[in-house]
């Protein structure tokens, strides 16, 4: 036997052909993309099915699984406006003591059978269980005494809550079927879910895809793509590289640039809308941020517009508050102008200049966010043309939550914050509220103001409460609202993708491309 | 003897095994990242956060936490996972399999590669077959298995599309298989094509892990085999009239292997470790892909799992590799 040069890359043909006939070329190209089938890279693994209990039920990028699977109480449209889902009609009573349900009629499980009212009761019983494990319990442990009569659900209230029914079309406000969950326990629920959405579960490998089909029978018609699988991808490199070869059909939350460079090659468009989620500063209140010279120069030194330019690309909404524009309680008269030399004379009131700056820390995640961590360091350069000095501390998401928990984070620490439902009470309330968790400036100024509103009967004066409250924060500078998050999405150009503000991808409302 | 000598390695293991345990279940409590932390919602009261401590059992002093986490390892449970509500064990060996068949490809890969550079290395000695033959392992030496993925990812994936860019196999087709080693499943049950599917998905993660490691074969194999070459029975055998490339292959091959098995044992355990990142670049099933999302979530009883698993793949491994070392020198194997 005599190994030649000839001979080896004689063999090397053999084997690249061998390796061609095996994969055949492009299969992988073209499986996506057939008619009536669409495949989304998606940027997160599904981690379990119960959409009501656990970390993933509170995470918003898995709502677009959820909501393709399950209905919620109540639907909401890619603007945000609520519209009936599993209930028809909602409502309290004039005492504000109860709150009606008229459910549905004629929606059926995937399994066939029908959706009841106890379907409903069950579900909402279950959610504000303190032993059940729904993060959301303290909302939905506010109803109980359930009855019905035919259609109608009723029950009581501990207390009125303006926001109740928005909660029914967010965060674990989903009906489950009763009976099948009884039968088959929480750990037959997460090998084979049954829901009544738009779509069915036909194989779910965790961490590697979901294929769902349509569901014939659902009660807002079949959607319009026959199977959707989500692949999950959770790496951008591989989401772009997916978009691009054409292995899928769908892919979203990929780096601008990449968006840039893709949205105009040939068979792939763009869409972005703004989202539900902001970038902010919160400010805690200790030193030096009990100086308010300090923290209004913060908010003037810093150039919103120009970060969204220059570091996204364009692909942001410079904001002054924490509402977003398509919040209900966004005040476009609110604002906090870039003004870096306001923000120097400030400082020198205090006795701060470039060559003599206050010093704090300011902590940041790094790839948890678009350019976070590069739009701190521009913040940080910007800050220190006035007299500002910090010190940027990278830390993980999850020591992020455990800090604010435990009301110990810096100074001032960069954040996102979403609010799918666009109220107030889950944007300025519990970000700036001083018992909640989440807030870091914590003052009884801010709280005897944000106290009443929570049970506030008149939706227009509690609306304007929030608005007084987002001035009050602004005219005070105690957050650092930065810029609305857009999310970009690519699509192949045979599908019609609409965008939701929910930042939720629903295939639901994907159509084929006239 | 043989049975004896695996018997005791195994019970030297234990020690390990429990050290690794305790190691582990302290340090994660120790460094930073609540669980629960990370799933309080908008509005949750501090009650609330007490009552999830509480759910999960986090409220309870360490070393409590720690005996009813090793009262359920010892039967055979570790305990839920807090992010995705299902059993460890059995979380975990759903996933194993797919990991272990990207390890088995990845060092098969590694091995084929490596020795066949080394014998081109070694029988185009001197001349410009062995230089590429160093230049083409010092490149994959130099370049980590990620950074193979991404270009392989662009090359085969995007420019030149042949190779699937993620997953184990195709969503749109069910595999229908009984257990969840689905290429070996496959290949037993002389199911070619859903074998071709699966590897095709797995060609660019285990390539992209196998490269440096071939590269690492190739050098220390050349070495020993350029060591062999010197010797007497070599030189014999050429006068002989044997070809240089029988030579090296029928005689001087084997006598080479020992230096390299022994490092292709240690560089495997190190290919288990890689295969974290490389199966979270290729959204690849397996329990590295797992490892990441327990670490972001700080699911702490996964992590344990995982971690352990970890331990016990290397521990197993480092002892097929003593037993290999028996196989190939007749001086271990008779004392």
């Amino acid at each position: 036997m005599e190994l030649t040069r000839r001979g080896l890359v004689a063999g090397g043909l053999t084997l690249a052909s061998a390796g061609r006939m095996l994969t055949g070329r492009s299969a992988w190209a073209q499986a996506a993309g057939d008619s009536g089938a669409a495949t989304i890279a998606f940027n997160v693994a599904l981690p379990a099915w119960d959409p009501t209990v656990g970390g993933s039920a509170v995470n918003p990028t898995i709502q677009a699984i959820y909501q393709s699977v399950f209905d919620q109480y109540i639907g909401q449209n890619p603007d945000l406006s609520f519209t009936p889902g599993i209930l028809e009609k909602w409502g309290w009573n004039d005492a504000g003591t109860q709150v009606w349900m008229d459910v549905r009629k004629g929606v059926v499980w995937h399994d066939g059978s029908p959706l009841t009212p106890d379907d409903v009761v069950w579900s909402l019983t279950r959610a504000g269980d303190p032993k059940g494990g729904n993060p959301i319990q303290f909302i939905w442990g506010n109803l109980g005494n359930f009855r019905t009569d035919g259609q109608r659900v009723t029950a009581d209230a501990k207390q009125f809550d303006p926001v109740l029914f928005k909660w029914m079309a967010f965060l674990t406000g989903y009906v489950l079927p009763r009976a099948y969950f009884e039968k088959v326990g929480p750990d037959g629920f997460e090998k084979k879910p049954v829901g009544s959405g738009p779509y069915m579960v036909d194989a779910f490998e965790r961490n590697a895809f979901l294929r769902l089909k349509a569901n014939p029978h659902y009660w807002g018609g079949r959607p319009a793509i026959g199977t959707v699988v989500f692949k999950f991808v959770t790496d951008a490199a591989a989401r772009i590289a997916e978009i691009e070869s054409g292995s899928s059909d769908v892919t979203l939350e990929i780096p601008y640039e990449e968006y840039d460079r893709l949205r105009g090659k040939k068979g792939i468009r763009g869409v972005t809308t703004p989202v539900s989620n902001i970038g902010m500063i919160f400010i805690t209140n200790v030193p030096p941020m009990l100086d308010a010279n300090v923290r209004h120069a913060m908010v003037m030194a810093v150039d919103k517009k120009l970060l969204v330019d220059k570091l996204l690309r364009g692909y942001g909404v410079p904001i002054d508050t924490l509402e977003a524009p398509q919040y209900e309680a966004y005040d476009p008269s609110i604002r906090t102008p870039h003004d870096p030399r306001r923000a120097a004379e400030l400082l020198a009131k205090s006795g701060f200049s470039e060559k003599k700056p206050v010093t704090f820390t300011i902590q940041t995640t790094r790839g948890y966010m678009p350019k976070d961590y590069e739009m701190i360091q521009a913040i940080v350069g910007m800050w220190r043309r006035v007299g500002i000095h910090a010190d940027i501390e990278v830390y993980e998401i999850a020591k992020h939550f455990e800090l604010r928990a435990a009301h110990k984070l810096a100074p001032a620490a960069f954040y996102n914050w979403g609010d799918a439902i666009g109220d107030p009470t889950t944007s300025t309330g519990f970000a700036m509220f001083g018992p909640s968790p989440h807030s870091a400036w914590k003052t009884k100024d801010v709280d005897a103001m944000i106290g009443p509103l929570w049970g506030e009967r008149d939706e227009a004066k509690r609306i304007a409460g929030w608005k007084a409250v987002d001035r009050y924060v602004a005219d005070n500078a105690l957050v650092l609202p930065l810029l609305q998050y857009v999310q970009p999405i690519l699509h192949k150009s045979t599908l019609n993708v609409v965008p939701h503000i929910s930042g939720a991808l629903q295939p639901a409302r994907f159509t084929p491309a006239a | 003897m043989l049975a004896r000598r695996i018997l005791l390695r195994l019970l030297q293991a234990v020690p390990t095994l429990i050290g690794v345990a305790v190691l582990v279940f302290v340090l994660l409590r120790v460094v930073p990242g609540d669980p629960v932390a990370m799933m309080i919602p908008p509005g949750a009261s501090a009650d609330d956060v007490v009552r999830l401590h509480a759910l999960y059992g986090l409220d309870r002093p360490i070393f409590w936490q720690f005996l009813v986490w090793a009262g359920q390892a010892a039967r055979g449970s570790f305990g839920i996972s807090i992010s995705l509500h299902q059993g460890v064990a059995g979380l975990i060996a759903s996933r194993l399999p797919a990991t272990l068949e990207l390890v088995l490809l990845a060092a098969t890969i590694a091995i084929v590669l490596g020795v066949a550079l080394a014998v081109i290395g070694t029988r185009f000695a001197g001349g410009g077959g062995e230089a590429a033959v160093d230049a083409a392992s010092g490149f994959a030496l130099a370049v980590p298995d990620f950074v193979w993925g991404l270009g392989f990812i662009l090359i085969f994936g995007v420019l030149w599309p042949v190779l699937p860019i993620s997953g184990r196999a195709d969503p749109m087709h069910a595999l229908d298989l009984a257990t969840g080693f689905t290429l070996i499943e496959s290949l037993l049950r002389l199911r070619l094509v859903v074998a071709g599917e699966v590897l095709a998905h797995m060609a660019m993660p285990a390539t992209a892990l196998a490269l440096p490691l071939a590269a690492m074969i190739a050098r220390v194999l050349k070495s020993s085999l350029a060591e062999q070459m010197g010797q007497d029975y070599v030189l014999i055998a050429r006068v002989k009239g044997f070809s240089r490339a029988r030579v090296i292959l029928v005689e001087a091959l084997r006598n080479a292997a020992l230096p390299t098995v022994s490092l292709t044992g240690v560089q495997v355990t190190f290919l288990v470790g890689g295969t974290v990142l490389i199966e979270r670049l290729f959204s690849y099933p397996g329990i590295g892909n797992l490892a990441i999302d327990a670490v972001i979530n700080r699911d702490l009883p996964l992590i344990q799992g995982l971690i352990l698993t970890f331990a016990v793949l290397f521990i197993l491994i480092n002892l097929a590799l003593d037993l290999s070392y028996a196989a190939l020198d007749p001086r271990l194997r008779h004392g």
